[in-house]
């Protein structure tokens, strides 16, 4: 019954234009425009490197002397507002967002950065992303494992189950992939070129087919045939509509009903998304349970930093990440490797 | 997140007040939060360092107006700043004098450009020309197929084979001119801007082809990222402009700022959904209000006259001010609304509204409105116009003839009470006083301002926001009743 308020601040708004249009009728002189540049920015700078352990230390205390002053005034150690404008910038610029870059800047400041700036700010990512990444490809006895995949449009889902499907075949596991992606024009045609290319079964439907429909039968075929994992694609979806979020979590509450269970639950998130990855990421965990991140296209410029964000404020960890187009490119999350990629240009 | 901005600026606006014009300080200060708005909203690390020093320069000296709180004026140099970047050398798409027109669509994998492809040619085709599609995304798999689905939707030919996207390419646009199209749109596979071979490869696309058009299309979620890849696509394409995708996200889309601010070139289209139709030309104010997360009145302004009986909705939005409301004016409303499109979209909208009641309005559906309008069908004219009458027996039967339950009853009656009372509060407060419906019309007169291209668009949403506030603020309250949907649609209906 919200419905009467939404109807009426509504009303009220556009009423109020609609008449108050009517009653007014005041004229301004234009307003003269000040000559804008054509290009903010000319050349676009690269981040900031924090290379190397050695060579950051060097960058950072450029001003060694005085650093050590700094230092040796102050009680408990400190870290210049120079340096710090640095570590700022990198993480910003790796998308890492403000809030959680404002956090680990103000506890650099606090602990005064022992260990120097670059290595405790190396301790302090990597202590954001410890959470417990293992994953599960088991289900309890007498059901079918499935790994279930979720993401806004264009994120990689298809190319990322095609790629898993390929790395669970080599390590030896019969693999169903269920096309529920039902919505865009051929995704499951996609999907089953990725099936022919590693090995995989696969169970589709007809554009417009139910997708919890497909995932049942899936998952009867998987049970039937006694294989070992069941990769679930699903539409890419934005995630601010409750109603596709709602059929989200019906097509998960379907794979996770005898003879399924859900053992993973991927959201498949762009490394070039910005700080709607964070919207995304809690959306996605409120209606489908996710209990991992596929960070795909990590081989381009972006840095894919909100992970860092994500996982500090919603305990999402990274599992696999894409490095490349090849069939070989998608592999496991390495926090040390991906928190050097992260400090380094 | 949402009007956040104008928000922290209105808090330490009392601060800057009682100064003749703003200090240096105070314009720092009040940058500070600009650009914590600007980063929030993705906008690159030195597009916002460069913006903020235009803003700056044009803050700077201004003198303090009378009418506008200093916070209010940060916004409306801000926005106007915005608006001038995001809508300079604006482009106007002209067709080749020896059709076909070539359009080349680039871009990174995912960022819409096949679905985008094909809306293009549904909005060409709307102007009334002959689009003609080509398939050269020969790298995934399956895209080609993608294309040919959507084309056949829109009714559109697709050109394509097997042989390298280079070839499709220039067999396709030769194929158009046979074929007699006057536009034709390429598609091609997405690349990373690093990727020197794919980029070699739509460089050779491109001198195949000699495209009138080259856009690139960015997708409006893309983060610190967005520079890099336009700079690239630019200097290696020369683009013309950009197409920006997923509008309908609940991203603020700084990377269009970026993007915009490091290439030079302007932003022509904007997709804002699922749906082929759900594409149009790009409107710089828009963007901005949104970048600033300060809601798209305009959008919604534009939409109601396009939809709405203009005499019905001024009349009962009279009477709403005095109090006289009816269940017959709130029909009619509901229409008006309804007419609109959906609730959810337009709540979007609105400035000012907080997030559970943008994602409460989300929820409403078709069939809840249905409900509505048939338990005030059910009640007899007398009991629309005085709703006091209405005793247990008369609810019982109205339950009966719309065919939902007592407490539905109650609850639809409930809430037209209170509502009746907050209106009677806001009429009594008189249409010049500084309640809402007073902010109302002077965020109409700065509406009818606008057209006279003396006010920046989104700076009424300000007022707006204000204005929507305390209505919002109940239908947060109001929404803890509501039952969460388990609706589920049809992927079709999306």
């Amino acid at each position: 019954m919200i419905v009467v308020i939404v109807v009426v601040v509504l009303v009220l708004a556009v009423g109020g234009v609609v008449v108050a249009r009517r009653r007014s009728r005041r004229d301004r002189a234009p307003r003269i425009r000040a000559a804008m540049p054509e290009v903010l920015v000319r050349d676009v700078a690269s981040r900031p490197s924090l290379g190397d352990v050695e060579d950051l230390e060097r960058r950072l205390s450029s001003s060694r002397s005085l650093f050590d002053r700094v230092r040796s005034l102050s009680a408990q150690g400190s870290v210049n507002e120079e340096q710090l404008a640095v570590v700022e910038e990198v993480l910003l610029r790796s998308d890492v967002g403000l809030s959680a870059t404002n956090e680990i800047v103000a506890s650099l400041r606090e602990s005064g950065a022992p260990q120097g700036v670059a290595n405790s700010l190396r301790a302090a990512l990597l202590t954001s992303l410890s959470a417990d990444r293992t994953v599960r490809v088991r289900a309890s006895e007498g059901r079918v494992p499935v790994w279930l995949f979720v993401g806004v449009n264009g994120v990689g889902k298809t190319t990322s189950i095609g790629k898993l499907a390929q790395r669970h075949i080599n390590e030896g596991r019969t693999v169903v992939l269920a096309a529920g992606d039902t919505f865009r024009a051929a995704a499951a045609e996609q999907l089953a070129q990725w099936a022919t290319r590693s090995g995989a079964d696969i169970v589709r439907a007809s554009e417009g087919a139910d997708p919890g429909s497909v995932v049942h039968d899936a998952l009867g075929r998987a049970q039937a045939r006694g294989t070992d994992l069941v990769l679930a694609d699903t539409a890419g979806r934005r995630s601010n509509s409750t109603n596709l979020l709602d059929e989200l979590a019906k097509i998960r509450r379907v794979a996770d009903r005898e003879p399924g269970e859900v053992v993973e639950t991927f959201m498949v998130l762009d490394a070039t998304t910005g700080q709607n990855a964070l919207s995304q990421a809690r959306e996605f965990l409120a209606a489908a349970a996710v209990t991992g991140i596929v960070l795909t296209k990590l081989d381009g410029t972006a840095r894919g930093g909100i992970v860092v964000a994500i996982e500090r404020e919603l305990g999402i960890p990274v599992k696999y990440v894409g490095v490349g187009e090849g069939v070989d490119d998608l592999i496991v999350f390495n926090p040390e490797n991906f928190v050097d990629s992260l400090l380094q240009a | 997140m949402f009007d956040a901005l104008s928000e922290r600026l209105e808090r330490i606006s009392g601060s800057l007040r009682s100064r003749g014009r703003l200090s240096d300080a105070d314009i720092d200060e009040a940058l500070d939060e600009v650009r914590s708005a600007l980063l929030e909203a993705d906008v690159e690390l030195g597009v916002v360092a460069a913006f903020l020093s235009a803003v700056r320069e044009r803050l700077q000296g201004e003198a303090l107006s009378q009418s506008l709180s200093p916070g209010q004026q940060v916004i409306k140099a801000v926005h106007e700043q915005l608006v001038e970047i995001l809508g300079s050398s604006a482009l106007k798409v002209t067709y080749a004098s020896r059709p076909p027109t070539v359009i080349l669509l680039a871009g990174l994998q995912g960022a819409g450009k096949t679905t985008t492809a094909a809306k293009l040619a549904l909005w060409f085709k709307q102007q009334g020309r002959q689009p003609y599609l080509i398939a050269a995304d020969l790298a995934r798999p399956a895209a080609v197929e993608q294309l040919r689905v959507l084309a056949q939707q829109i009714g559109v030919d697709v050109f394509s084979d097997t042989s390298t996207p280079v070839k499709v390419a220039k067999r396709g646009v030769a194929e158009a001119a046979r074929l007699g199209r006057d536009v034709v749109i390429i598609d091609t596979a997405g690349r990373l801007a690093i990727d020197d071979a794919l980029m070699r490869e739509v460089k050779a696309i491109s001198s195949a082809t000699s495209p009138h058009y080259t856009f690139l299309v960015l997708d409006a979620v893309t983060g610190q990222d967005a520079v890099h890849t336009a700079k690239t696509f630019h200097e290696t394409l020369e683009l013309s402009g950009m197409i920006v995708t997923k509008l309908d996200y609940d991203a603020r889309g700084g990377a269009v700022l970026s993007a915009r601010g490091v290439v030079g070139r302007p932003v022509v289209f904007a997709s804002t959904g699922e749906k082929l139709a759900d594409f149009d030309l790009f409107h710089p104010d828009r963007m901005a209000s949104r970048i600033l997360g300060m809601g798209d009145m305009l959008t919604l302004i534009e939409q109601a006259e396009r939809t709405m009986d203009q005499d019905v909705v001024a009349e009962s939005a009279g009477r709403m001010m005095s109090g006289t409301f009816t269940l017959d004016d709130f029909m009619a409303q509901l229409n008006q609304v309804r007419k609109m499109g959906s609730l959810g979209g337009l709540m979007k909208l609105m400035p000012g509204v907080t997030k559970e009641m943008r994602s409460a309005a989300a929820n409403v559906d078709d069939g809840q409105l249905n409900k509505i309008e048939a338990i005030v069908n059910s009640m007899t004219k007398r009991e629309r116009r005085e709703p006091v009458i209405i005793d247990g027996s008369r609810r019982s039967r109205i339950a009966r003839g719309s065919g939902t339950s007592v407490s539905a009853v109650n609850q639809l009656l409930k809430q037209f009470g209170e509502m009746r009372k907050m209106m009677r509060q806001m009429g009594n407060a008189g249409p010049a006083a500084t309640g809402p419906t007073g902010k109302l019309a002077s965020l109409a007169a700065r509406a009818q301002a606008q057209r006279n291209e003396s006010m920046p668009a989104g700076f009424e949403s300000l007022a707006a926001g204000m204005a929507s506030a305390s209505p919002a603020r109940s239908g947060g309250g109001a929404k803890n009743k509501k039952k969460k949907g388990g609706r589920v649609t049809p992927p079709k209906q999306r």
